[in-house]
């Protein structure tokens, strides 16, 4: 079975199906042992001992934003960057001087993200 | 869709043959997540016990002699804690947020190779869940997930805490995913798969790859660090700043679930950097040593185990030396220093390839 066959899926399921069983387990068991005794304080939401004010979802920084947009653009690239390094030894030399191109392209845009201070946390 | 069809088709011809092959990955499946288990329980011992070497102190002592019964001792504890929800929380999502961190935890060690193959039940057996030609991949996809158990956790929470520990964790964790990608691009130029297994065949009698991808494997484990919440980069659950973070809520086994996800995560990509800069379970001298068959693959396996217990050390070693970094510091790192080093490490490993005449 070492030729990389779909076969090779299926162990995956059951290792898939394993952690499952182990989660829920764990999660019914602890349900179910443990002591019950609610009180109306201790189910507060925990804020170092001070009474909590409203709600939590309010808005937060735009800076985590910004990280999670860029990553998503980056992230396709190296994703993109896959497919060539498997095959890099095959693609012979323009297929490095088409990477290298790649890159150029990339790292223009990297400059400005920079210039534009996205990465900026002051 | 042809080849699920070929595989059925495969499986209606050979059908003993494929209940041996099931059963075999179930064997396996069970070991390799009791080993997950194990290692992850006794690496909260570990870490006590490094801690207090390095603190002049002595660590566990009360559970057992020298304290090795403690993990067992704080699993029970773990059990039977009270267990408690947050009144304004999202009741499922609270729920549904360790959950996801153990499966994708447990769900990453599958393509690891822990032993060379051996004759045996007329089949050959591999020690390895899995070996699908996207190993690298997949690894990759599965961590990713991961950041969904502490995103809805720490969201699910509704406490301001939680809900920093959470964002801090996910963009932490999303920018040092780029710099690991690229640096592991550089090594899959040289070996040119994306299977772990073969990675590691290709070191057999051979420099391991961290000799020819010294910058990729330094970019690699900090990486690992910052993926795996490690310190330096535990600014998710900094206790001076946001009392637990991402799990500040959490009590019982949903927070064990939580703790325990770190330290598999810990073993894996201790597993997966050995595997893949360190030549895996290959022995040095391996031909000379003139050994084969079971024992072989005994003592492959306890070889590649050293590694592993090794890079665990390295990590608790540096979590106890290296005060945390500031939030702004950690992303100067990921950002403009990783990953324009990954990238030039990969032009560097083109460059090299081109002169040594490897490329077609």
């Amino acid at each position: 079975m070492g030729d990389h066959s779909i076969i090779e899926f299926l162990p995956i399921f059951l290792m898939f199906l394993v952690a499952l069983g182990f989660v829920v387990f764990t999660i019914w068991v602890t349900h179910k042992l443990g002591p019950r005794k609610k009180t109306e304080v201790k189910n507060e939401a925990f804020e170092c001992g001070v009474e909590s004010v409203g709600n939590a979802r309010t808005p937060f920084s735009i800076k985590y934003f910004l990280v999670a947009i860029l990553f998503v653009l980056f992230d396709i690239e190296v994703i993109f960057m896959y497919p060539w390094a498997v095959n890099f030894k095959q693609l012979g030399i323009w297929g490095l001087v088409e990477m290298f191109i790649y890159v150029a392209i990339l790292l223009i845009g990297f400059a400005y993200i920079i210039k534009k201070d996205a990465l900026k946390w002051d | 869709m042809q080849e699920i069809t070929q595989a059925l088709h495969l499986f209606q011809k050979n059908k003993s043959n494929m209940v041996t092959y099931i059963l075999i990955k179930f064997i396996l499946v069970l070991f390799v997540f009791l080993l997950a288990l194990t290692v992850a329980a006794y690496s909260t011992y570990g870490e006590r016990k490094v801690s207090a070497l390095m603190q002049d102190r002595i660590g566990p002592d009360r559970a057992g002699p020298y304290g090795l019964l403690q993990p067992l001792a704080d699993g029970i504890k773990m059990f039977t804690k009270e267990e408690l929800i947050p009144t304004n929380s999202s009741k499922y999502l609270f729920v549904l947020g360790p959950s996801i961190a153990m499966l994708t935890a447990l769900m990453a060690g599958v393509v690891i190779p822990w032993a060379g193959p051996i004759e045996a039940f007329g089949q050959q057996l591999t020690f390895q869940v899995s070996d699908i030609n996207i190993g690298i991949l997949y690894i990759f996809s599965v961590v990713s997930i991961g950041v969904y158990g502490i995103m809805i956790g720490g969201w699910a929470s509704n406490n301001k805490y939680s809900l920093l520990g959470a964002l801090r964790a996910s963009s932490q964790m999303i920018s040092y995913e780029i710099a690991m990608g690229l640096a592991i691009v550089a090594l899959v130029m040289k070996s040119g798969t994306l299977s772990l297994g073969e990675i590691v065949t290709q070191q057999q009698g051979d420099w391991i790859n961290v000799v020819y991808q010294p910058l990729g494997f330094l970019i690699f484990l900090i990486c690992a660090f910052a993926e795996t919440n490690r310190a330096p980069f535990d600014l998710p659950e900094c206790e001076t700043e946001l009392i637990g973070g991402y799990h500040t809520e959490y009590s019982s086994m949903k927070l064990g679930l939580f703790l325990f996800a770190e330290y598999i995560n810990m073993f894996v990509s201790s597993a997966v950097i050995s595997a893949l800069y360190f030549g895996g379970y290959n022995l040095p001298f391996q031909a000379a040593l003139g050994l084969e068959g079971p024992w072989l693959a005994v003592l492959q396996f306890g070889f590649f185990f050293l590694k592993i217990v090794f890079f665990i050390f390295l990590f608790m070693w540096v979590r106890w030396t290296i005060p945390r970094f500031r939030y702004d510091q950690l992303l100067h790192l990921g950002w403009k220093i990783l990953l324009p080093l990954a990238i030039l490490n990969i032009i560097i490993t083109g460059l090299v390839m081109w002169a040594n005449g490897s490329l077609a």
